[in-house]
């Protein structure tokens, strides 16, 4: 039985699929785009921005990434555009539009 | 030593939850089925089980949390009844195909509307297509017989499927009849301890339930729970057989009574079959040769077992006690019926809803319905085949 979501694809049998759909790996949404159905999207103005972090853990789709201690630019692939972290963020480094303004 | 008591069908099932001991029990009291958590309740507050009891403010909450503490790596249970499991609904389906083998007790009451609290099959037989094994029972005897076997079927690795075990709101539930308990020990032994191959808590095993399933795979999925519940046919048949080595008493997808030679037979669930039972050695001592089927396990369907036998009776009468309002039959009359098609000689069938909202039967009326059956059997008439019993007519 296959067990690794990378390797089930359209040609993969019933018998050969795991029971319930079952995956045997963490973090297979990070495959999958769920940013497509945005109506708002926050922009962020790196010229602003502290590397406070303090938007990082409000973001509820973890779609802030940080590499070596610096936030980098939206993961617009999860981005659900809510605002909260134009909301939290205290320097005016997120602001929210209208997607395609 | 098994040991003799005296219980109601509610008891006996909280008595077979306390000789299993599960690991978590999510609960909404709802009548008729209040009791078996209310029990329950007792045995954990006694330290007489170590089930964690999750006390949740829906029916909806109460499935959520036995799938969720299933899929973890636990044994879950509930207890519900009539619109307590309608609010459930979306769960049963994500149970079911999340393949997590959750035992509820479903203890039978009409579904809304207008209110009532009294039995019938509305809840269960609105629920056939979830995906749940189901198993009916006559007495409480038969509540606990069945509710002992319903894990080491569900928790099949071949089957892996929630089993709902379904008895009669008030008619079993709150009667008080005697019963034949087994030891703990014995129990114990028969269920066994719950070894799933990979559940959510196993840290070496990182784990997904439950995913985003397009319209590429679902079928697929589909596929795997209608194999499991052809799969679980053979599997309640073997743990019938073992149970039959502790208990002496046999179980099978239905009971056939007094079928050997039947020239007419009823066809039914649950406890009406005691009733019905008495009717048919009241008509045996007239010499006339009634029959009787009660069938045990709706999910999955045993078809070629019960054309087989029906297939001796020249008129068979399928009584339902759930109305399903296709206009032209109850639940379990179109899968009766489904089922004898395939007899080279066919008897002549017809449908009776009936009992709705606890609405009363007893052994005149079924002797009544026999006259009706040699009547169909002597002139090969059927006459009208969907027919309701039990209600006030005026008269024509
Ligand atoms: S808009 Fe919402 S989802 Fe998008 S990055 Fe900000 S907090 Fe996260
Ligand atoms: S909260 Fe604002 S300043 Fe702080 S890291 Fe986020 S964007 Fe930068």
């Amino acid at each position: 039985m296959i067990k690794k979501a990378s390797e089930i694809n359209e040609t993969t049998p019933w018998q050969e699929m795991t029971l319930g759909g079952e995956i045997y790996e963490g973090g297979t949404s990070a495959l999958f785009n769920t940013g497509d159905w945005r109506t708002m999207i926050p922009v962020y103005h790196p010229e602003n921005c502290k590397h406070c972090m303090l938007c990082v853990p409000y973001c509820p789709d973890s779609s802030i990434p940080v590499v070596e201690g610096k936030r980098e630019d939206f993961d617009f692939m999860h981005c659900k555009g809510c605002g909260i972290c134009a909301k939290v963020c205290p320097f005016k480094a997120i602001s929210l539009e209208k997607v395609g303004a | 030593m098994a040991r003799k008591d005296r219980m109601s069908g509610n008891e006996a099932v909280a008595f077979a939850m306390k000789q299993i001991n599960p690991d978590v029990m999510g609960a909404f009291p709802i009548t008729p089925s209040t009791e078996i958590p209310q029990y329950f309740s007792t045995y954990v507050a006694n330290g007489e089980v170590d089930t964690e009891f999750v006390a949740v403010e829906s029916e909806h909450s109460a499935m959520s949390t036995c799938m969720a503490a299933q899929a973890a790596g636990g044994r879950a249970i509930t207890a519900t009844s009539s619109a307590g499991m309608a609010l459930m609904w979306e769960m049963l389906y994500v149970t079911s195909s999340a393949r997590l083998p959750v035992t509820m007790a479903l203890v039978n009451r009409a579904l809304t509307g207008p209110i009532n609290i009294n039995n019938d099959h509305s809840d269960s037989m609105g629920a056939r297509d979830s995906g749940w094994i189901q198993l009916y029972a006559e007495t409480n005897q038969e509540a606990y017989d069945n509710f002992v076997q319903a894990m080491p079927i569900g928790e099949n690795k071949e089957v892996r499927l929630p089993v709902m075990v379904c008895q009669d709101g008030f008619i079993t539930s709150h009667a008080v009849e005697n019963i034949e308990l087994l030891e703990d020990e014995t129990v114990k032994k028969f269920v066994g301890e719950y070894e799933p191959e990979h559940y959510l808590l196993k840290k070496e095993n990182p784990l997904a339930v439950g995913p985003y399933d397009i319209s590429n795979y679902y079928m697929e999925h589909k596929k795997q729970q209608a194999e499991a519940m052809k799969h679980a046919k053979p599997v309640i048949l073997e743990v019938a057989r073992r149970f039959e080595e502790i208990s002496g008493r046999s179980y099978g997808f239905f009971e056939a009574f007094e079928m050997e030679d039947a020239e007419v037979a009823l066809v039914l669930i649950g406890s009406s079959a005691g009733t019905a039972k008495e009717t048919v050695k009241q008509l045996r001592r007239e010499g006339k040769k009634v029959g009787l089927v009660k069938v045990r396990v709706f999910r999955p369907f045993p078809m070629e077992e019960l054309a087989e036998a029906l297939k001796v009776v020249k008129a068979v009468a399928v009584m339902d006690k759930a109305e399903s309002f296709s206009a032209c039959g109850g639940p379990l009359f179109a899968e009766v019926r489904s089922a004898l098609y395939d007899l080279e000689n066919r008897p002549k069938a017809i449908n009776y809803v009936y009992g709705l909202g606890g609405r009363d039967i007893c052994v005149e009326d079924f002797a009544m319905i026999y006259d009706q059956l040699f009547e169909i059997g002597r002139t090969g008439v059927a006459g009208e085949i969907y027919r309701h019993f039990g209600q006030r007519e005026q008269e024509v």
